[in-house]
């Protein structure tokens, strides 16, 4: 059952709290600078259990992967072991503080060079930065590192980055970002980078190359080694964006690709709470050639104790306040304890045959753009429902009713009407086939019945939105109405 | 049924450009709002700006995709349409009037002689429409 729920300012009644305060003692005053010139008009005045209420409704209207699965394309939403929290809650790792002398906090730091360990293994790379704050911040840090390679090697040529079509959005944001000019290099008929292509565009204006391996279709880059050589040939860089390793993690690794710099979601891939809004953690591993950029501090080892260290000459800088977003990295650092290696390869080969069961039981039913075999994704479009009127839109719409959380659509842009699915290796079959059954139910839905479909949801607390004024006209800020009786005594 | 009025010059990438005199007004076509769906957001270049042809000159966002616009010919910026930043859906109800986004001064009128005409541009829909 979903109660209707009002606005918290819309609740209470003037005068009324929460907490009765002891009346301040005449004798106090206090300073000035203290004092709140501003009278309180707006802010709610609730009682405690309004407040509970309040927000366990608004809870109650939460779509989450602790409700239904939850297979947004490409963004990895696995569950999130439990333990893992109360891991990171520990006083140890919780109440630190991090100007704590490095003498007093050294199992925080063995902690961290554990993962720096662990992420170095997985990427057959040389040496690992767990400072950016999310994914987006690890590619700003691999494209500054590209620079202040170039720059160190006084190399002005370079302005370009080369981004296949079926990148990440983000990378063209990055690049732009670290000030350089984005050349789009178009995938071919099997939805792949092709090194002929990434030869007709390579040359000393080229920067480096982004690419995302596996690609937004969740297809492997079979080139990927051809292209890196390419690369490399003529002096660029080959960055990958790790968005997708849940499909490779623990079977094949960036730097055995040719790869130079590739980051993790640490949020994704190794289980840590995400979505609306982080916080995330997007270490970067690089070759040892790229090792003198890394921001500062990094770790080093000072006999039996771990310490901080500036000395880097060559380092970029710092990226970010001490050393990222800690609880992430501690529960990055649960999860593969608790898998081992052994158990982090067969969780990715579970997240790929996961994927590909979706997609062997949905094809022929709903339309498969790209033939070539997936990974941990798999991508649908709406061509074959279009006649009856229906698009991936109302697909989405239509599986709120059927309990489950909508697939990323219209992502990626290199297939019209995309549905892009992700169950992840968490999900068992059972579930699968329900998700399956219900979008097999919808295609016919959409023959029999597509006004049921295009209208859809039916069953949410709210159906569609009228999404285009709150684009057009959007109400970003709750204020006060005017108040007839405003004295509070 | 789509319009694609006689007197106007159109692009591939779906553009309209209408003479007026020495100057040249820029808009989207019908074809393009109705691909786009409900535009909610139009970025336009500063007054001044200088175009070249083919390259981006702005940004039209709809509830379901982000767009550039390119410039069909090459030239000065001298007025844009102010309403749409507060009106972006005229894009939708008058891509040819009062949806129009840019008038500028064209700095090569030999450019406007590559641009389709209305049958070659209708024609082009419609092959586009196949795929």
């Amino acid at each position: 059952m979903l109660l209707d729920e009002p606005l918290i300012f819309e609740r209470g009644s003037p005068g009324r709290m929460g907490w009765m305060l002891p009346a301040a003692p005449a004798s106090i005053e206090l300073p000035r600078e203290l004092r709140r010139e501003d009278d309180l008009v707006g802010m709610p005045e609730v009682s405690e259990l309004e407040v509970v209420r309040h927000f366990v409704r608004l809870s109650q209207w939460n779509y989450s992967a602790a409700t239904t699965l939850y297979p947004l394309g490409s963004c990895t939403m696995k569950y999130n072991p439990v333990v893992h929290e109360a891991l990171v809650r520990l006083p140890g790792f919780s109440a630190l503080h991090p100007l704590v002398p490095d003498e007093l906090a050294q199992g925080a730091l063995d902690l961290l060079a554990q993962l720096e360990e662990a992420l170095r293994a997985v990427s057959g790379l040389d040496a690992v930065c767990l400072q950016p704050a999310a994914g987006a911040h690890g590619e700003l840090l691999g494209m500054l590192l590209v620079r202040a390679y170039h720059r160190d090697r006084s190399d002005a040529r370079r302005r370009r980055v080369l981004i296949p079509s079926s990148a990440h959005g983000t990378n063209a944001a990055t690049s732009t970002l670290a000030g350089y000019e984005v050349r789009e290099v178009p995938v071919d008929q099997r939805g792949l980078l092709s090194a002929r292509a990434v030869a007709a565009v390579m040359d000393d204006s080229v920067a480096a190359l982004m690419v995302t391996n596996p690609n937004t279709l969740g297809l492997f880059e079979e080139e990927i080694e051809a292209v890196a050589a390419l690369v490399h040939e003529r002096g660029g860089l080959v960055y990958m964006d790790g968005a997708n390793q849940n499909a490779i993690l623990g079977v094949a690794r960036a730097g055995d690709m040719g790869v130079d710099i590739v980051h993790f979601n640490l949020h994704k891939t190794f289980s840590t709470p995400h979505g609306g809004g982080g916080p995330g953690a997007g270490p970067v591993a690089v070759r040892a050639a790229l090792g003198a950029y890394l921001p500062i501090p990094r770790l080093v080892r000072r006999g039996a104790q771990l310490a901080w260290s500036e000395d880097a000459p060559k380092s970029i800088g710092r990226l970010h306040a001490f050393d990222g977003n800690f609880g992430v990295l501690v529960r990055a650092v649960a999860y593969i304890l608790r898998l081992g290696g052994p158990g982090l390869t067969e969780a990715t080969r579970h997240a790929v045959l996961n994927a590909n069961y979706v997609r062997a039981r949905l094809r022929g039913t709903y339309h498969l753009p790209y033939e070539t075999p997936s990974l941990h994704e798999c991508v649908f479009s709406d061509r074959d429902l279009q006649e009856h009127g229906v698009h991936t839109v109302d697909v989405a719409k239509r599986l709120l009713d059927y309990g489950f959380y909508a697939p990323t659509i219209y992502f990626p842009l290199v297939v019209k009407g995309a549905l892009m699915i992700e169950p992840t290796e968490t999900e068992t079959k059972e579930t699968l086939d329900a998700f399956v059954d219900a979008l097999l139910r919808i295609a016919e839905e959409a023959r029999t019945q597509p006004t049921l479909v295009r209208e859809a949801p039916h069953r949410t607390r709210l159906a569609r939105l009228d999404e285009t004024r709150a684009a057009r006209r959007p109400v970003l800020r709750w204020r006060p109405p005017p108040r007839e009786t405003a004295e509070i005594s | 049924m789509m319009e694609f009025p006689e007197d106007l010059r159109y692009t591939k990438a779906h553009e309209w450009l209408r003479r007026k005199g020495t100057e040249a007004v820029i808009g989207i076509t019908d074809f393009a709002q109705d691909a786009l769906g409900d535009v909610v957001f139009v970025e336009l270049p500063a007054v001044g700006t200088q175009l070249t042809q083919g390259q981006t000159f702005g940004v039209v966002e709809s509830n379901k995709t982000v767009s550039d616009l390119f410039a069909p010919v090459s030239g000065r910026v001298l007025a844009v349409n102010q309403v749409l930043r507060d009106e972006p859906e005229r894009v939708n109800e008058d891509p040819y009037g009062a949806g129009w986004m840019i008038r500028v001064a064209p700095s090569r009128s030999e450019e406007i002689e590559t641009l389709l005409d209305a049958a070659a541009y209708r024609a082009f829909v419609a092959s586009e429409q196949k795929t």
